[in-house]
């Protein structure tokens, strides 16, 4: 069993949190509310309440603040703890709540009657409850008490008015400790052998506590106190703690906290040594307001000037004095904007001229962005102060987005960045943006350029549309394509033909990125780089019109005369463990030994296999960077629960009807409850191989099965990421995106292992072994509608509803059928032997119009979907 | 009917208990297009105890209960000939709340007491007649025309039109006269706000401390549109994880969509809910003149599918189903196993918007 650590958020509580009790005091609940999002925006998954505050009507306050919560479904998303002292405030609360909720907290202070009366209550509003370690002489401090009142509450519960047990919270009372006084020492023991206890004792109880009580005593030195409470949560964790009121989002990492601070707390919270507190005490000052991590070894650069400085900063990537130096070179510069303009953009340039040259790469440069972000984040106030002397010349002002129906933009974000380090303001419309969004936003701002991103296949459609949205209200700035399945063939066939009064060029990648985009701005070149891609492209399309001539295709009657032919007669299929959808959550712990690091690498655009990258002469040191990189922000998602994985699979009986699997509603196979449809390859064969289609792979009667699954990293790994991206820190938020790609990837390919070893269960006792997985060589495939072997991303439709899948993993498609959030897979399941990968390869009109009839489309809707694979241009 | 109508309903109680196990129980369908075919007119809505009542009262469907009592009647005998095993008393606005649009907070005691009891007798005739085939009382509680977890006011999200007690003292009263008038279950149905069923729920429960016999209760929610959410908006699970303290005897889904878009929201609960799973649909979506065109065979067709695939305990029809529906749902049901509730372990279940479990 994996533990999971439930964050309650702890800021919207006005004895906890002085700026929220201000805001609420002063009426201001619109800001109220915007600290009660930002709890969720962390991670919170419960958020806690508390009214309670001597000057308030904290019966008002709180139906006030629930009523408003209700209206924001961002934050209302997420269960509600109504705490209080006061059972009337709470009771206040649970009129306002249409969730189940929890109330914290009840307990046995005033006796048994009153308590079982609120618990009684709480049955009949529907609500789980906190119960505090509290009987009639007082609340208990030691083991002994904590576990005795939790027993004789448990049983009364249960007993009496029979509570649901897994409905019940104990708070075994979190104290402070090392406040110097002896009796104190023992408090943080008490709570963790307590909670050992309780577990052990009370089936299907929870355990939670108020962690920042522990280090009440070290107020004002926040590095101490966080460490207290990591340290604190780490024991408590592995002792049973299920879930604690924290500041979610600001715990540092166990394993990260400098070992001398981390013993010295160790000896504190376990209370391992009579000098404890004292030696804590000592050690505090040194820690406080100052970062707790090591030294720099090599501290040489330091030495240098300060352009010197932020020169070596922004090449390397530090960011530990930043603000330091740049607070020294404005002093030194007549304006702030010169700071910028002098050592800054010289840094950048040098980082520029390095990745220009190869000799840097994507990972280091997004870290420079992240530094010069910060050195202009620390500038920005003095700037706004001479707000008067005019703007800063940048290179060019370019809007980008990823458009409508995409959600992708792991490519586009870096391709961002690296324009942001050439000094070209970059406007980012984040993803799925309408047409006329980016070209509002371009019109209004005056932009230079535009760059559009895409990673399925129907964005192709919608970057035409957006192209000819550009001609149609006469734009003439240039327009760059990119992204995944965007190709130069694709821009100089369609997208250019559609804006014939501009100019529109591919770029490969984010290398390519300045170079083209600086050429295209270029008063110089701009002329002449235009008519070159022109003269290329019209190249293109000629040789992609001959191209459509040359390919011969094999009609969809030959086709089928040669399909994959199994024998079926000497089958036996096996029958799943179940039949129908079920939610398979895999933890983050079982995902991550599925990793295939290979891909993470090239989306960095560093080229090799791993593990063999890290030798590689030209990136190695890079590869080697980026991968610590990951391993610890990736050690830190998972201690600190930034998401859950979710995903759900499915099985159902099924045989495949000519080109088309038809899924059985059950084992009578009579009633149909959905249709696959798969095209199949029209390549002209020889020497005995065969035109595939996936319905080849199925039976097309008596006994087999279909199976289907659908998973993500997260459903909200998005909000995290943008979080960061909030912050200025676009390397970590591009670095998760790109490693929640991959949690994605491996959770597919977890999950598919248990499908094939425990849930279909026909390769019972398979092994785990990474390389024989991540190579293929087992049993089954998993295609994915919109993939080689189906390239029409609208039967995910079919498929997502089969699983319920945004209800059970939390996975949304768009209008163009992408899935959300981006870090998501889903596929079929198909389990004969012989099953195999493919591609269908371009298909002719014949079996385009068969696939229309069979989907109930017009012909013409059939060539929009399948564009990117006809064998002859539609229309013609 | 001289005997206490409340005489005898443990035994009806274990008698559902059991049907349920052995089959796909039957609802009965619409009254609102039943009532309007009669097209009646204000004097019959009046009758003579309301016929000085200065506030008009044509389209209060719930006041015939009290002065058209024949109507009300004819249609319970309607359903129950087409093969209904539960009829639902005609109450659905029987409440001071949604009276108060016409002045008749008054009258709502015996407009849920005469509900109950043409139920009831409707319901013996039908026992004495298929013996095989016991017929049960559904106490019918409705939405209510005001709602407690969405603002009455755009530039106030924080503004309620109604408070929390007033919702509950409204249900209370309510499902008092609907206890007292002897129906077998209560059915929590259309819950569009889960937050108004919450007050109902609780005023039920809270009638266990009168010493009033505790009946089943069904809670039927209701999923306004493809979003998947009900109108205060909760999913599925979230709004299962709400109202699952009720220990009810069946939850399931009503109104707003006809069978072909509210079944994965039913097959989703199915999964979900260990307890017995209702559905009630539409007759399809309503066309351009507001009127449902869905035919009993189309419907049925659907709701046979489901039934043969195991997602449901309890069928019926809503808004546009008339007893030619309920007959083809009832032969659409026949024979087919009811579904078996999954059993849930034990775990932390919670929610705001959306579902939270800790397993």
């Amino acid at each position: 069993m994996t533990p999971t650590f439930v964050n309650i958020g702890e800021r919207t509580n006005v004895t906890g949190s002085a700026r929220f009790r201000k805001l609420v005091s002063e009426g201001d609940y619109a800001a109220a509310l915007s600290v009660a999002r930002a709890q969720v925006e962390a991670g919170a998954q419960i958020l806690d309440v508390n009214m309670d505050e001597g000057l308030l009507d904290s019966v008002a306050a709180m139906r006030t603040f629930l009523n408003l919560l209700a209206a924001e479904p961002d934050i209302a998303r997420v269960p509600i703890m109504i705490d209080s002292s006061k059972w009337e405030v709470i009771e206040a609360g649970l009129k306002c709540v249409q969730g189940k909720a929890i109330v914290n907290s009840i307990s046995l202070k005033e006796g048994e009657a009153a308590f079982l009366d609120q618990a009684r209550k709480c049955l009949r509003y529907g609500a789980a409850v906190v119960v505090m370690a509290f009987d009639e002489s007082g609340q208990a401090d030691t083991r002994a008490r904590k576990v005795e009142i939790c027993e004789r509450a448990y049983g009364l519960l249960t007993g009496a008015i029979g509570f649901p047990p897994e409905d019940i919270i104990f708070d075994p009372n979190i104290f402070a400790i090392a406040t110097g006084i002896e009796a104190h020492d023992n408090y943080g023991v008490d709570f963790i052998e307590a909670t050992r206890l309780i577990k052990q004792q009370l089936p299907h109880a929870r355990v939670s506590g108020g962690v920042s009580n522990v280090s009440f005593s070290f107020r004002g030195n926040e590095p101490v106190r966080r460490a207290m409470h990591a340290v604190f949560l780490y024991h408590a964790i592995a002792a049973g703690m299920d879930m604690g009121i924290v500041n979610a989002g600001e715990l540092p990492v166990y394993d990260e906290i400098d070992p001398a601070l981390r013993e010295a707390v160790e000896d504190v919270v376990l209370n391992r040594r009579a000098d404890a507190t004292e030696r804590l005490v000592e050690l505090a000052p040194r820690y406080k307001g100052g970062k707790s991590e090591a030294r720099q070894a090599d501290d040489a650069w330091r030495q240098g000037t300060v352009a010197e400085r932020l020169s070596h900063a922004l090449v390397h990537g530090v960011t530990t004095h930043i603000e330091a130096d740049t607070e020294e070179a404005r002093l030194a510069a007549a304006r702030p904007l010169e700071v910028i303009e002098g050592p800054l953009m010289a840094g950048m340039n040098r980082v520029g001229d390095l990745f220009g040259a190869g000799k840097m790469f994507l990972p280091q440069v997004v870290k420079s962005a992240r530094v010069m972000k910060q050195a202009v984040a620390w500038l920005l106030p003095y700037m706004e102060k001479e707000k008067a002397q005019g703007a800063r010349e940048t290179a060019g002002k370019i809007v980008m987005a990823t458009v409508k129906g995409d959600v992708h933009d792991i490519g586009k974000n870096i391709v961002g960045v690296v324009l942001q380090c050439n000094n070209f303001e970059v406007i980012d419309l984040g993803v799925m943006t309408p047409a006329d969004r980016i070209l509002e936003v371009a019109e209004q701002q005056g932009a230079d350029a535009i760059g559009l991103s895409g990673l399925i296949t129907p964005s192709l459609d919608e970057m035409v549309f957006v192209a000819s949205e550009m001609e149609r209200r006469g734009l003439r700035i240039p327009l760059l394509i990119g992204g995944a399945t965007t190709s130069r063939t694709h821009t100089a066939v369609k997208i250019a033909p559609a804006y014939p009064s501009g100019s529109t060029t591919y770029v490969l990648d984010a290398s390519r990125a300045v170079g083209a985009v600086s050429a295209l701005l270029s008063p110089t070149e701009r002329e002449r780089t235009m008519a070159q891609t022109r003269e290329d492209y019209a190249r293109i399309r000629e040789q992609f019109a001959k191209g459509q001539d040359a390919k011969s295709r094999a009609s969809l009657a030959k086709a089928r005369a040669n399909a994959f032919s199994i024998d079926w007669s000497g089958y036996a299929p096996t029958r799943p463990t179940f039949i129908g959808a079920r939610q398979v959550d895999l933890s983050l712990e079982e995902i991550v030994p599925y990793i295939d690091w290979t891909p993470f690498f090239s989306t960095w655009e560093l080229v090799g296999r791993y593990p063999a990258i890290f030798e590689d002469e030209v990136v190695g040191e890079a590869a080697r960077s980026l991968f610590a990189d990951a391993q610890a922000l990736l050690e830190r998602l998972i201690a600190e629960r930034w998401f859950t994985p979710r995903g759900v699979a499915g099985f159902w009986p099924a045989n495949a009807s000519g080109d088309d699997i038809v899924i059985w509603s059950d084992e009578t196979r009579t009633t149909p409850l959905a249709r696959l449809h798969t095209l199949r390859q029209q390549m002209v064969k020889t020497d005995g191989r065969a035109n595939l289609a996936l319905a080849d792979f199925v039976a097309p009667r008596g006994e087999d099965w279909i199976g289907g699954f659908a998973v993500t990293a997260g459903p909200d790994v998005g909000d995290v990421a943008q979080t960061f991206r909030d912050k200025g820190d676009d390397y970590s938020a591009i670095l998760l995106a790109s490693l929640t790609d991959r949690l994605a990837e491996a959770y597919a390919e977890a999950l598919h292992h248990r499908v094939r070893s425990e849930l279909w269960a026909y390769s019972p006792g398979e092994p785990f072994d990474l390389e024989t997985l991540l190579a293929e060589r087992y049993r089954g495939i998993r295609p994915a509608p919109g993939y080689p072997a189906q390239p029409d991303h609208t039967e995910k439709a079919t498929l997502f509803a089969l699983l319920g899948a945004e209800a059970a993993a939390g996975v949304r498609l768009t209008e163009s059928f992408a899935m959300s959030p981006a870090s998501s897979v889903s596929g079929l399941y198909l389990a004969h032997p012989e099953a195999h990968y493919f591609g269908v390869g371009r298909i002719d009109r014949d079996q385009v119009a068969d696939y229309a009839a069979r989907k109930g489309w017009p012909l013409a809707e059939a060539e929009r979907w399948l564009a990117p694979i006809l064998n002859y241009s539609a229309g013609a | 009917m001289s005997i206490d109508p409340r005489e005898g309903r443990a035994g009806r109680i274990a008698e559902l208990y059991a049907a349920a196990r052995a089959r796909i129980l039957i609802l009965d369908g619409s009254w609102g297009v039943m009532i309007q075919r009669r097209r009646l007119e204000e004097a019959d809505f009046r009758g003579e105890r309301f016929a000085a009542h200065t506030l008009p009262l044509k389209g209060d469907n719930d006041l015939l209960c009290l002065t058209r009592p024949d109507v009300v009647a004819e249609l319970h005998d309607l359903y129950f000939d087409a093969g209904a095993d539960i009829a639902e008393t005609n109450t659905f606005n029987a409440t001071a709340i949604s009276q108060a649009d016409y002045g008749l907070e008054g009258a709502v005691r015996d407009i849920n007491l005469a509900a109950a009891r043409l139920a009831r007798e409707s319901a013996e005739l039908w026992r004495a007649r298929t013996p095989d085939k016991p017929r049960f009382v559904a106490g019918a509680i409705g939405p209510l025309n005001r709602t407690l977890s969405m603002s009455s006011d755009v530039n106030d999200p924080g503004a309620r039109q109604v408070s929390f007690e007033a919702v509950y003292d409204a249900y209370r009263e309510q499902a008092l006269a609907l206890h007292e008038g002897g129906v077998d279950l209560f059915l929590v149905e259309t819950v569009f706000d889960t937050l108004n069923a919450k007050a109902a729920i609780k005023a039920i429960l809270d009638l266990a401390d009168e010493g009033l016999e505790p009946l089943p209760i069904w809670i039927s929610g209701t999923i306004t549109d493809r979003s998947g959410r009900t109108l205060s908006g909760q999913t599925v699970g979230a709004f299962w994880h709400s109202i699952r303290h009720a220990r009810p005897f069946a939850v399931g889904f009503n109104c707003a969509l006809g069978a072909e878009l509210m079944r994965p929201h039913i097959a989703e609960l199915a999964r979900l809910a260990d307890t017995l799973v209702a559905a009630y649909p539409n007759a399809g979506l309503p066309n351009a003149f507001g009127e449902y065109d869905e035919t009993p065979e189309e419907t049925s067709t659907q709701l046979r599918e489901w039934a043969r695939s195991g997602l449901v305990n309890i069928l019926g029809g809503c808004c546009g189903t008339t007893p030619e529906h309920i007959r083809a749902i009832a032969e659409a049901a026949q024979g087919a196993t009811p579904r078996t509730p999954p059993s849930l372990n034990p775990a932390l279940r919670l929610s705001g918007l959306e579902p939270f479990e800790l397993a």
